[in-house]
């Protein structure tokens, strides 16, 4: 460590405990209460990065979460390592390991510099105008682009930190530990408010808690000295919470509001282990005081970039709290009183001051009286109008303003020196303002935005209101607290404040220089390297919103989002385009503030609790017996159970063929099952599915069609009539819960006359359906007292029944022209009917198939599976059902719409077979389907919905949409494919079994 | 992120309701005796007004109840909320 950078009188840094980290690989030292930026200039290293187009040396710039130079790599870990940054705002542990980003292969040495001495030829948008041609070249200069210039490297490993969520309920929430953050929170607490103050840094004082300064006093005290009593009083208030090192992310509507804690970050590597990194608040408000304060804003003149630039806050804040000289010889540059106080802050702890460069004419504020008598000599009504030194400034060069400002007069004085320190005045933390949906009103003395109107119940105080001197923060925010909170126990109604008063204010957006401008580098975004000059490009070639001109300079779109750039963007633009900054309106700000990781987004739900994972009762069962399992929605199903070697093809012919030969069995509990009752239960049948339900018989089954009011088909399922004004409706399994709300919305809503009442019992039951020509004699045994002679137990009827005394459900319908049972019982149950079907089915070759079985067999006999075959599109016409529209109902859901002029067009694209010409051809589904593949441009008639080898037919049976399909049975059609024409015909959608005989075997 | 006053359950957070469109478009009782036009009427149209609005919202992960909101959709601000069936609040 370079300790002459240091000084040794600091009460904020623990100078006896010091830590090791490295950056760029070099092992440094700092002390606890460092962060990585002030480590690394108590080093002397300033060089920290490149820019992004022209890859110029860049330092550190600030000391905040604006920083737009020192953005760095953290970590080495695969897993950990975390890109993008800020250096200035990186508490320093024992272990920390940063790199430089945007540099390669190093800091030192980038070979993507050569693009400065190109930059004539890099203007604004040169990337969209250059690499847009020639298409096919993209691929080159990606790899160009993003090798130079990426911004840090994602890690490859998952993340291994835990992160939490948790929400917060509070009477007011306090936004800012500055010196006005702090007096709001105390008087909301002291008036049993239940209030919670946040602070993004590590200790509550804002720059209030390091003003030891004559001009800056209250009750006879330096300012620092009677805030910090102010502090230590803060934690004898009950209904106090503080959360230091705690970000406001985002400040959404109703005083909802995200907060991003960091738990662990500032430990060192051995103890962050199994703890949670960071908590992501979610907070709800009552009240909400937005106590942000302000930034500084740089100084836009030419080769403005140079590392040892520093915003002259960001140098008082090194100086005075870290105890860090930014440099030895430090000359100044400001447009306002307040690099003075950095001036009187470096020349009291021995820093020698070269002069303060001043734009305006002499004033004779406190501040700059304090200064003059400290021998700190003063360039009145001058300018900076270059910097020199390559990879650290090493001088600068000053000239006279012109009255008017616009130019530079006489001669260019050198002045030596290896730092200096900008100060542009300050812009107002209004970004939480505006995300919440405040409107910003422009305030032309000091040319800045403040929260004007507001819809919530919010305030802003301090700085970020636009009070920038002690005095009148203090006076201001006691008034409108008061005021806001409406209350009168306030401490801080008569303090004697003493604060120095600026007098003299002027602002010059864009600096002369003694060049003209097209030979100078006025840096404006310095993360995305964009000039004063882009912006007048831009203006040139016709851009006139500032959200334009934005995204075409890139003008602070980097990762810093612009904080520092936006105001001179604007203010340049105003200048340019001749009209008002008020006028102009600014930029949108959006949340999240400051970045933030994906772990504090995601919190827990990560891994297993990403999402829920719905297993049916039989699930043990199918693990144990090898099933392949598919996503069905939220539900795991069985696919397809491979049998030793067998591939999915395989296992799929076998199962679909032991269905039809012997028997099969299918864990059918997915299956969406409401419950209907009441006395208007048929009725309410009637209008929601499209076929009639009044006469069905109780015990019987009946299948239901239900579109929306469009015509379009939404599910399907069949339903049950289990008593006089009982039924079970069942429903696809991924439409289950969509469904039950849609009933739930007309019944609430059109129907509310009628007396029915629904509920989900899909978890409730188990299911299992047992298929094929020998399920009666399996479910005989099963059930021994159950008649299930044909014409006692009907295909399409149901029966109660007992399984070991056991209630059970049996049903006799069949989804795949089978003869079917499905026993319905009670889930816990679900596992133990399930073994006694397989047990007893075991001398028939009993076979379990899963849910591509099912499919298949469906296919075979040309049933539809609803969002498989259908897409939304499909009217029951279309599907070639006419057959459930019911005539005689006066209406149902959707029965209106069957009849418009849309739906009724007869080249609608219906639902039909198609049989390949060679049967050991599988169409691929989602192919398009052609009649004429050489009239261009090809007419594309339809696509394949389902295909399949069918074992039981021995060829490839497949259904699909095609264009006025029901007329054209038996046309030949073309399926295209990448290498050849597949030759199909148009058939008939049923494949097996038309006369329905297996329904009775 | 709105805070809702379910007319059933008082106030929550809005990541338990769902929206569900236009408040008090009735649905036809005699659908089939209305032309193409006004059946198209019924079943697309909706306002998209910017300032205030009648909804339609449904506390899906509270107590399943469909209820009616007035609400400017310039600001957000819910004026109003009240049962179905209630004769919605004159502006
Ligand atoms: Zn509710």
């Amino acid at each position: 460590m370079s300790e002459k950078l240091r000084i040794t009188n600091n009460k904020f840094i623990d100078q006896t405990s010091r830590i090791s980290f490295k950056f760029d690989g070099k092992k440094l030292y700092g002390f606890k209460g460092d962060t990585l930026a002030s480590a690394l200039l108590a080093n002397n290293i300033h060089l920290v990065g490149r820019s992004f187009k022209y890859h110029r040396p860049r330092g550190i710039m600030t000391c905040g979460s604006e920083e737009p130079n020192a953005i760095v790599q953290v970590g080495n870990d695969p897993s950990m390592t975390e890109p993008n940054t800020r250096a200035t705002e990186i508490e320093l542990y024992e272990g920390l390991e940063a790199s430089s980003q945007n540099c390669w292969p190093s800091v030192n040495f980038d070979i993507g510099a050569v693009n400065n001495f190109f930059s004539p030829i890099l203007p604004a948008a040169f990337y969209y105008k250059t690499f847009m041609w020639p298409g096919n070249f993209w691929k080159v200069y990606e790899y160009f682009i993003r090798k130079s210039a990426g911004l840090g490297k994602s890690p490859t490993k998952p993340d291994g930190d835990i992160y939490d969520h948790k929400y917060l309920h509070c009477d007011v929430l306090v936004i800012g530990g500055g010196i006005s953050g702090i007096m709001a929170a105390k008087t909301a607490a002291k008036n049993n408010l239940d209030t919670v103050l946040i602070e993004d840094k590590n200790t509550l004082g804002g720059t209030t808690l390091f003003q030891q300064n004559e001009c800056f006093k209250i009750n006879n005290s330096y300012s620092n000295e009677w805030l910090m009593k102010e502090i230590q009083s803060l934690s004898s208030l009950k209904n106090l919470k503080i959360k230091t090192r705690t970000s406001l992310a985002a400040y959404h509507s109703y005083n909802y509001l995200l907060a991003r804690e960091n738990l662990t970050d500032h430990l060192d590597i051995d103890q962050k282990k199994g703890k949670i990194r960071q908590r992501l608040w979610k907070i709800r408000a009552k009240k909400v005081i937005i106590a942000t304060g302000a930034m500084e804003r740089p100084l836009i003149f030419n080769n403005n970039d140079r590392p040892g630039i520093i915003l002259s806050s960001s140098i008082k804040k090194y100086i005075d709290f870290y105890g860090v000289k930014c440099g030895q010889k430090i000359s100044l540059f400001t447009n306002n009183d307040s690099a003075y106080e950095t001036a009187i802050s470096l020349s009291k702890s021995g820093v020698n001051v070269n002069s303060v460069v001043d734009i305006r004419d002499k004033t004779n504020s406190l501040i700059v009286k304090q200064a003059e008598k400290l021998g700190i000599k003063i360039h009145w009504k001058s300018t900076v109008v270059n910097t020199n030194g390559y990879k650290k400034i090493n001088s600068i060069e000053i000239i006279k303003l012109s009255d008017d400002g616009t130019s530079v007069i006489g001669k260019k004085i050198n002045e030596k020196c290896d730092c200096l320190g900008i100060s542009g005045g300050w812009t107002p933390r209004v970004h939480l303002f505006t995300q919440s949906g405040g409107k910003l009103k422009f305030r032309d003395k000091d040319n800045i935005f403040i929260p004007d109107k507001s819809d919530l119940d919010q305030l802003s105080i301090g700085s970020c209101n636009g009070d920038f001197e002690l005095d009148d923060v203090i006076n201001n925010s006691v008034n409108s607290t008061n005021k806001f909170l409406n209350v009168n126990n306030n401490d801080y109604e008569n303090l004697k404040i003493i604060s120095s008063k600026e007098i003299n204010k002027k602002n010059i957006w864009l600096l002369p220089s003694d060049k003209p401008l097209g030979k100078t580098k006025p840096f404006l975004d310095f993360q995305n390297d964009s000039t004063a000059k882009d912006i007048k490009l831009a203006l040139r070639e016709g851009f006139k919103s500032i959200e334009h001109v934005k995204r075409y300079t890139t003008t602070g779109m980097a990762t810093d989002q612009g904080k520092l750039s936006n105001m001179h963007a604007l203010g340049i633009i105003a200048e340019t385009a001749g009209v008002k900054m008020g006028e102009l309106g600014t930029t949108t700000f959006r949340p999240p503030y400051t970045p933030l990781t994906f772990g504090a987004i995601v919190g827990r739900n990560v891994g297993e609790f990403f999402d829920i994972k719905r297993r049916t009762p039989i699930h043990e069962w199918h693990v144990e017996n090898k099933a392949k399992f598919e996503n069905v929605g939220q539900w795991k199903r069985a696919w397809y159970y491979p049998k030793g070697n067998e591939n999915m093809h395989e296992a799929v012919q076998r199962e679909s063929k032991a269905a039809r030969d012997s028997v099969g069995i299918l864990d059918a509990s997915t299956l969406g099952k409401i419950d209907i009752q009441g006395t208007d239960a048929s009725e309410f049948l009637n209008r929601v599915y499209t076929n009639a339900w009044s006469k069905l018989e109780i015990g019987k089954c009946r299948y239901g069609l239900m579109l929306n009011e469009d015509g379009m088909v939404y599910d399907d399922g069949v339903t049950t009539r289990l008593g006089e004004n009982h039924y079970i409706m069942t429903t696809t399994t991924g439409g289950a819960a969509n469904v039950l709300s849609k009933l739930e919305d007309y019944l609430q809503t059109e129907w509310p006359e009628l007396d029915v009442y629904l509920t989900s019992v899909t978890d409730h039951y188990a299911t299992v359906s047992v298929c094929g020509p020998n399920s009666k004699k399996i479910v005989s045994k099963v059930i021994p007292n159950l008649d299930l002679s044909d014409d006692k137990f009907k295909h399409m009827s149901f029966k109660n029944a007992l399984i070991n005394n056991i209630k059970c459900r049996v049903m006799r319908i069949s989804f795949t022209g089978e003869l079917s049972y499905e026993i319905n019982v009670q889930s816990s149950y679900g596992k133990s009917v399930w073994e006694k079907c397989f047990e007893a089915g075991k001398e028939f070759g009993i076979t379990p198939y899963g849910t591509e079985t099912m499919h298949l067999l469906r296919a075979e006999k040309g049933f539809i599976i609803t969002g498989q075959d259908t897409d939304g599109t499909m009217t029951p016409v279309d599907l070639q059902m006419d057959w459930i529209i019911s005539k005689k109902k006066y209406d149902f859901i959707g029965k209106r719409s069957l009849y418009r002029s849309d739906t009724i067009r007869e080249d609608r694209k219906q639902l039909v077979g198609l049989l390949t010409d060679d049967p050991k051809e599988v169409l691929e589904e989602g192919a398009q389907i052609v009649a004429d593949i050489n009239k261009k441009p090809v007419e594309m008639l339809g696509h394949v919905t389902s295909s399949y080898f069918s074992p039981n037919l021995n060829k490839s049976i497949a259904l699909a949409v095609v264009k006025n399909g029901k007329k054209l049975k038996g046309k030949k059609m073309l399926v295209p494919m990448k290498n050849k024409n597949i030759n199909v015909t148009i058939t008939d959608t049923i494949f097996l079994d038309k006369e329905n005989r297996r329904l009775n075997a | 992120m709105f805070l809702i006053n379910c007319p059933y359950c008082g106030e929550r957070d809005q990541s338990e309701f769902s929206a569900g469109g236009e408040a008090h478009i009735v649905r036809p009782k005699q659908p089939t005796e209305l032309s193409d036009d006004q059946w198209a009427e019924f079943l697309f149209m909706r306002k998209n007004i910017k300032g205030v609005q009648f909804e339609r919202w449904n506390h899906i992960h509270g107590c399943r109840k469909w209820f009616n909101m007035v609400r400017d959709t310039s600001n957000d601000k819910i004026h109003t909320v009240y049962k179905m069936g209630e004769k919605p609040p004159i502006k």
